[in-house]
């Protein structure tokens, strides 16, 4: 009989930490299954963040290096400029790519560093509890806002895709979401996107992915799914937001 | 290799280039500036230099935490508030056992302080820095040649015991320029194994500070303190200057040291017989090798650009066998040597010693 499902080879024998209708597994899985595909295990260096996900180099089968909380794209950008070859992806949570790290998110896109982010949107900080995120909605209650994400006290999500589509360093920038089957595929495509041209030097690409997170949305995974479509998409549109034709990209973050 | 004369800043950059250094990362800081400068130059004549202006000291040092990953020689250079910021990094580079060499020209402080040469630094850098159990190898170079010579060792220390290694000096020795000889740097002995390449075909690699298992994690601690029991026994390093016939040892490191052999000469010509004790390593301070010279001098005198510092490191060595006086000048003014012999001839009496500081 023909084998149609099983464990990636990126992706090691071992039961994910995750609470039931997370983002931060599927998305792992699609990762692994792109490196598999793109045979390119051997040559992928992963740096995963401080937030939930901070057990991912337990998950995966390639190299990975742990960075301190918002500092992955430093790490990755050093990484990358003395191996030039190799494939580099920093994974972030909203934390600690539109707060803590978002100067280094902010400056690696900016320099063009030729690495790929996965960027997980989930409105809160999961790791520490579900506290306020900068990507969290206006009215939305958490932990540290109690009361609703109020503008004038908290500012307003940021929308961190829209705002690296306008540094010229970017080449590739796509807002996905995986509640539901069709949404996970497409998110697959654009994280392949990502890491071929990141093969193909064209400069910084990023993939959000608007991920639920029930056990902070208080909400069932089916309810957090929902939500996605009917609240958040709407202040972050799904799509591509940036795609630079080959001739067009900067080839850049790369030491002459 | 000839005597060329140099600014200190640029024998930093340039011995760290003979030494292999392949990747710079930095944010412009007075008084170094002349590091990044030089490094932007140098990196760019060299195959696989890669020289980054980063966004931030922070981003600076998780570069180099990268890059060292990679398996490059890396390093980075700022001065006082910088190195406050780089100490995630620098924590986390003790913690994942990746070498690279930091460099911290102090200056006054604290807060954003002065640009003036100081030493307020000492406890951050021989105390570990950032957060956590772990120490940092401190090298305190007091000349130029020093600067040259201790930047090169600085990378093989490193390697050697896979931590970062951190070169303590200030502005006045940053913007200092002295003749230098560039020596032969040692071949590197870095084994592959511990760069982080891509897995290839084999097993996949991870570096990584978080350890969740509080037992594994005090396994780890331990680990690295082992570590640091054998740099603290087998890496002390000191001088001695005029110390044979001494009676009073004056203790100073870097600039202070500077200071002082200025001031033994003066104190000498008044019939003091004074000497130098210069601790060469700040972490590991040659703790047993200054204990050794209280078996034959009772009466020591440190003296710093900082309030007191060094003094703590001296009185845990001596463990009060001999007496201790202290000078100090903070915030970036150097005394000049005829001040320090001034207060020792106040403080000092050779029959009844030094008056001890409290
Ligand atoms: C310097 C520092 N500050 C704070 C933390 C604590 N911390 C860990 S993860 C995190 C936020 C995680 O939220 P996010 O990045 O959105 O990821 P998620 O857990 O939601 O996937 C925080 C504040 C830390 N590890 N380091
Ligand atoms: S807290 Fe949220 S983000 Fe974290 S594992 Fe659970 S569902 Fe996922």
């Amino acid at each position: 009989m023909k084998k149609v499902f099983c464990r990636p080879k990126s992706m090691t024998d071992t039961v994910f930490h995750y609470c039931a209708g997370c983002g931060h597994s599927i998305t792992h899985r699609l990762i692994a299954e792109v490196i598999d595909e793109m045979d390119i295990r051997g040559i992928t260096i992963g740096v995963p963040p401080a937030g939930c996900a901070v057990l991912a180099y337990k998950y995966f089968n390639v190299d990975m290096i742990e960075a301190q909380h918002g500092r992955g794209p430093a790490t990755a950008t050093g990484i990358k400029r003395m191996l030039p070859d190799r494939v580099v992806f920093s994974y972030q949570g909203d934390g600690d790519l539109a707060a803590i790290g978002i100067a280094e998110s902010f400056h690696a896109a900016n320099r063009g560093e030729n690495i790929t982010v996965v960027f997980i949107n989930n409105a809160v900080y999961g790791m520490t509890g579900g506290q306020m995120a900068p990507t969290s909605m206006l009215g939305q209650k958490t932990t540290t806002s109690p009361a609703g994400r109020a503008s004038l006290l908290d500012g307003h999500p940021i929308q961190i895709s829209e705002v690296f589509t306008l540094l010229p360093g970017t080449a590739y920038i796509e807002r996905c979401t995986v509640n539901s089957p069709a949404a996970i595929l497409k998110t697959k495509k654009a994280i392949r996107k990502a890491f071929e041209y990141q093969l193909d030097c064209r400069g910084f690409s990023l993939v959000e992915i608007l991920s639920p997170c029930p056990t902070n949305w208080k909400m069932t995974p089916i309810e957090s799914n929902r939500w996605i479509d009917e609240v958040m998409s709407k202040k972050f549109p799904l799509g591509v937001l940036k795609d630079l034709p080959a001739g067009e990209a900067k080839k850049g973050g790369k030491t002459p | 290799m000839n005597k060329v004369l140099m600014q200190g800043n640029k024998v930093i950059g340039e011995a760290a280039i003979l030494a292999g250094c392949r990747f710079y990362a930095g944010y412009p800081i007075t008084p170094q500036n002349e590091i990044p400068e030089y490094m932007s130059e140098r990196l760019r004549q060299v195959e696989g230099g890669v020289f980054i202006q980063s966004e931030s000291e922070i981003a600076a040092i998780h570069m180099v935490v990268g890059a060292s990953a990679a398996g490059a020689r890396a390093m980075t250079s700022s001065s006082s508030p910088g190195i406050s910021l780089k100490q995630e990094g620098i924590s986390s580079l003790a913690a994942c056992q990746l070498p690279a060499v930091i460099v911290n020209m102090m200056r006054g402080g604290p807060g954003l302080g002065n640009i003036s040469p100081a030493q307020g630094d000492y406890f951050q850098a021989t105390r570990g820095g950032g957060h956590g159990d772990y120490r940092v190898i401190v090298l305190g170079p007091a000349t130029a040649q020093e600067l040259a010579d201790l930047t090169m060792d600085a990378f093989d220390l490193a390697d050697a015991y896979r931590t970062p290694v951190m070169i303590l000096a200030d502005g006045m020795m940053g913007q200092m320029m002295e003749p230098v000889v560039f020596k032969e740097p040692k071949p590197r002995v870095y084994p592959e194994r511990h760069m982080m390449r891509g897995a290839g075909t084999g097993k996949h690699k991870i570096i990584r500070g978080l350890i969740l298992d509080p037992l594994e994690m005090e396994e780890h601690n331990w680990t690295l303190e082992r570590k640091y029991r054998v740099i603290a026994q087998q890496e002390t390093r000191h001088e001695l200057y005029r110390a044979e016939d001494a009676e009073l040892i004056l203790v100073a490191y870097g600039t202070g040291a500077r200071i002082a052999k200025g001031a033994i000469k003066r104190l000498r010509e008044m019939g003091i017989k004074a000497g130098l004790f210069r601790p060469i390593t700040l972490w590991p301070f040659p703790t047993a090798e200054l204990r050794e010279l209280a078996k034959r001098n009772k009466d020591f005198m440190v003296f710093e650009l900082s309030t007191g510092q060094v003094v703590e490191d001296v009185r845990l060595a001596l463990q009060g066998y001999a007496r201790i006086g202290f000078h100090g000048r903070p915030g970036g003014v150097v005394p000049t040597p005829a001040e320090l012999a001034n207060v020792i001839i106040r403080q000092y009496d050779p029959k009844q010693g030094i008056a001890e500081h409290q």
